[in-house]
């Protein structure tokens, strides 16, 4: 028997760390179209304590380890590029507790967002938390590690990120620190008023330390939703489109997509503004003020409002949205990737060009569109590209595609938002070098022996 | 692998939507809730089987075991997200099993399923002649030309728990005067689980033995015991041209219950929905009309409940191969702790495998002062002896 294999199995028990074919297949690759890279290991811890054992024992034996959760980012940040251990943190997934007078709950990092959100339905149906359009198996940890956003970003304060209000970490040399007011004393309400360690965590795709534990913000749930269509043909003109909705800060959730099929939308950009109330009589006024904000784009006849079918508002409202996964079997062959640009606002425009040349240079399929970050703050831009994961030949246009989209977001002023490796060495390209040799001499300090998703921000992996 | 299967497999995009209920309240397939890799969620299922038809992983014990710890359940069916695949998302897992089949390498406890099947009729390897035995002291007739067949199947003739159920439901729709026969020692299993397992030769024969039988006694109409049964006999025996009426158990006692006097039973109880009545045959009201018709009874529901419910992990052949083993993330533990969860002091099923599943559930973790299994027929047949 291997003799790691064993250690892994002393920690953890010998059901919840394997070796097999099986799982070192599956856990080489994710529905992207990144290369494969087998693990050696992969092991489901249960406790933080158990975390702890095996960065100890990872240092010691000098292996690789890469944190895994929902393993839905696409971009293969979960793929051990240079194998070793892969933890899989779904295990633990306790929801340890709700401050509903202080809304934020704490939950282990394997936590899915769907369930936190199904647990707060049943428990604290007054507060919801923000949710990704990714599916709901999706991590609360995984997420806010990868700078996620979600169907609360616009309007509750951006990225869910920045929605954190504690953190609970092992560091890659197994000592188990506390991040925010958790540290202090028995409540996880803020980061502040202390120096701000979150960060050394946050955007570094595990390679600074494994997070165990998160405080995450919860925000009220209003009784009833509804949203509007806002139709336009000159995408010069979205950027103040936005601007005037995000200002009358009456929205929820500010989206917009831009598609070929079906044909009824082709050539259009469609803004979706969600909107929340607790009576009608909020919702009229909210919707009265929005359209009030947009009278003289649809008075000149520019754009216009479009009546949203009632099934069809209801999938456009729908948190997490089932149809962006759908949207992988547009070309019958199960995957889809994507590049989500962090643009600025005005850049939308910009944006939206790039990525119809991209389309038509790769000779592919789209869907672009995006979410509104913050108050009008930044513009996560997604350019999605289906593909057939029977056909090697579309895949490579996919992952020529990507490289494109990567570039352009760059140069447009955007920067690519979990970026895969590749993508990565791009912006790293681009920053400045003292900027890159801090984030290097941080990583060094934190993970003497390199051991964490080593590949990932390096410029030569 | 069939073509049709063959060309629409790599569709899977593995997003995971198929490991949780539509509510997302906690991880509904009972595989990935037991084991918890990725490999024997239905998408890492999918992707793996795709892999060994194209030489990339080789047939292995642990690839064995991933492909028979499916229970069939369909929760992947109900919960994915890629509507023109969804459908066939368990026949693919059923028909690489039919391939393992042929190419003889499954695992033992499969082996030694289809074995005591094919040999001795049943799964318990028992003596044909004792298949009526469950019926001893009650007076129930022979099937000769009664409305209905009462179909009670393996575990109602076999299991302890089942026989105790079958008692119950054959004591009631006599009691409600249905009237029905039994085949007893002429009974032989219905093959639900052998074609779940992936035996299509072994099933047809038993299917068609059991047409024959049913033709040649000119039965008309079907009671099961079992939804398993009640499955088969439905959706796969009129491809075989074996077409009868067929009904489970409590749809019957749902059509004659409001002219039966019940007295008061001041209960609570939780209703567990097998998936081979729910998700397989849509069938989600009559159990719950069943028990709202007794008097003083208050029917609470889990939170994962019809189309969501949590299968009892006893599906697709694991009641008689015992795959998916057991332990406190065995979906049979857990789904008694959320039982218990909603105050309920009783735990209604409607199969034999569930009561029998959730039975040893209780007792695994000790709460049988909290909560009691029991089958509706017996809960009904109480309410109607008062």
């Amino acid at each position: 028997m291997d003799r790691i294999f064993e250690r892994l199995a002393d920690i953890v028990g010998s059901d919840y760390v394997s070796n097999a074919a099986e799982e070192r297949f599956i856990y080489s690759r994710d529905g992207g179209v990144q290369m494969p890279h087998e693990p050696d290991y992969v092991v489901l811890p249960n406790t933080t304590e158990e975390v702890q054992k095996i960065i100890l024992l990872a240092n010691e034996e000098k292996i690789p380890v890469v944190p895994m959760g929902g393993g839905l980012v696409l971009s293969g940040l979960s793929i051990p590029l240079k194998g070793g251990i892969v933890l899989d943190m779904k295990r633990m997934n306790r929801i340890i507790e709700v401050n509903e007078k202080s809304h934020y709950a704490v939950v282990e990092a394997g936590t899915a967002l769907g369930m936190l959100s199904a647990y707060l339905n049943k428990h604290h149906p007054s507060l919801k938390n923000s949710l990704p359009d990714a599916p709901p198996v999706a991590t609360v940890a995984g997420n806010i590690m990868i700078h996620g956003s979600g169907h609360l970003s616009q309007s509750e304060g951006g990225f869910h990120s920045e929605m954190v209000t504690g953190l609970e970490v092992v560091l890659p040399t197994g000592k188990i620190v506390k991040l925010g007011s958790c540290s202090t004393v028995p409540y996880w309400f803020s980061r502040a008023p202390l120096p701000d360690l979150a960060g050394l965590f946050l955007g570094w795709n595990g390679t600074t330390g494994i997070i165990t534990k998160v405080g995450i913000k919860l925000f009220p749930r209003p009784l009833l939703n509804d949203g509007l269509m806002f139709m336009t043909e000159d995408v010069d003109t979205v950027p103040d489109i936005m601007f005037r909705i995000v200002n009358t800060e009456m929205c929820e959730d500010l989206t917009f997509f831009i598609t070929p099929k079906p044909a009824m939308f082709e050539g259009f950009q469609m803004t979706i503004i969600s909107i929340t109330a607790n009576s009608e009589k909020e919702m009229r006024l909210k919707k009265e003020i929005i359209r009030d904000a947009l009278r003289d784009y649809y008075e000149s006849k520019e754009a216009g409002f479009v009546p949203v079918p009632k099934e069809m508002k209801a999938f456009l409202l729908e948190a997490p949205q089932k149809n962006l996964s759908a949207f992988a079997d547009v070309r019958k062959g199960g995957g889809f990737e994507y590049v989500g640009a962090i643009i600025p606002v005005e850049k939308i425009p910009d944006a939206y060009r790039a990525g119809l040349d991209i389309a038509a240079k790769n000779g592919i399929t789209y869907s672009l569109g995006g979410r509104m970050i913050g108050r009008g703050h930044s513009f996560m831009f997604y350019f999605a590209y289906p593909f057939n994961r029977a056909d090697k030949e579309d895949m490579d246009r996919v992952r020529q595609a990507l490289d494109d989209t990567n570039h352009a977001a760059l140069k447009m002023g955007g920067i690519p938002w979990k970026a895969e490796v590749s993508g990565q060495q791009l912006i790293l390209k681009q920053m400045e070098p003292s900027t890159y040799e801090f984030m290097q001499d941080i990583r060094k300090l934190l993970d003497p022996n390199g051991i964490m998703n080593p590949g990932n921000w390096e410029v030569n992996p | 692998m069939k073509k049709e299967y063959a060309d629409i497999i790599h569709r899977c995009f593995r997003c995971g939507w198929c490991k949780l209920p539509l509510n997302f309240k906690d991880f509904n397939c009972p595989s990935y809730l037991k084991y918890r890799f990725e490999s024997f969620s239905s998408g890492g299922r999918l992707w793996l089987i795709r892999a060994w038809m194209n030489g990339e992983i080789q047939t292995s014990e642990r690839f064995a075991k991933i492909i028979f710890s499916c229970v069939t359940c369909k929760n992947c069916v109900q919960a994915c997200a890629m509507p023109k695949i969804r459908e066939y998302l368990v026949d693919m897992v059923i028909n690489a099993r039919e391939d393992m089949v042929e190419k003889g390498v499954i695992p033992p406890e499969v082996r030694d399923y289809f074995k005591a099947v094919s040999i001795s009729g049943n799964a318990y390897k028992m003596p044909q002649e004792q298949r009526g035995a469950w019926a001893n002291g009650l007076d129930v007739e022979r099937y000769t030309a009664q409305e209905y067949l009462f179909y009670v199947g393996d575990v109602g003739s076999y299991d302890e728990e089942g026989v105790k159920m079958a008692r119950s439901v054959a004591g009631l729709l006599k009691k409600v005067g249905i009237s029905f026969g039994i085949l007893a020692s002429d009974e032989i299993t219905d093959g639900n689980e052998v074609k779940t397992l992936g035996e299509v030769g072994l099933f047809e024969q038993i299917a068609s033995q059991n047409i024959e039988k049913f033709k040649k006694l000119d039965v008309k109409k079907i009671i099961t015991l079992s939804p398993h049964a009640y499955n088969s006999i439905k959706n796969e025996y009129p491809k075989l041209d074996g077409n009868f009426e067929v009904y489970h158990y409590t749809q019957v006692l749902n059509k004659v219950l409001n002219d039966i006097p019940m007295g008061e039973l001041n209960v609570k109880v939780t209703y567990h929905d097998p998936c081979y009545l729910g998700r397989w045959n849509n069938e989600y009201w009559a159990p719950r009309s069943v028990l709202n018709s007794v008097p003083g009874l208050e029917l609470i529901e889990m939170d994962r409940n019809m189309q969501n419910a949590l299968c009892c992990g006893g599906g697709g052949g694991n009641f008689f191969t015992d795959i998916l083993g057991t332990g406190p993330d065995s979906s049979a533990r857990v789904r008694v702790n959320e039982a218990i969860d909603t105050g309920a002091s009783v735990l209604a099923v409607a199969c034999p495998i569930c009561y029998r599943m959730l039975s040893d559930a209780v007792k695994a973790e000790g709460v049988e002062e909290k909560i009691q299994v029991r089958d509706i027929a017996d809960i009904v047949s109480e309410a109607v002896n008062k």
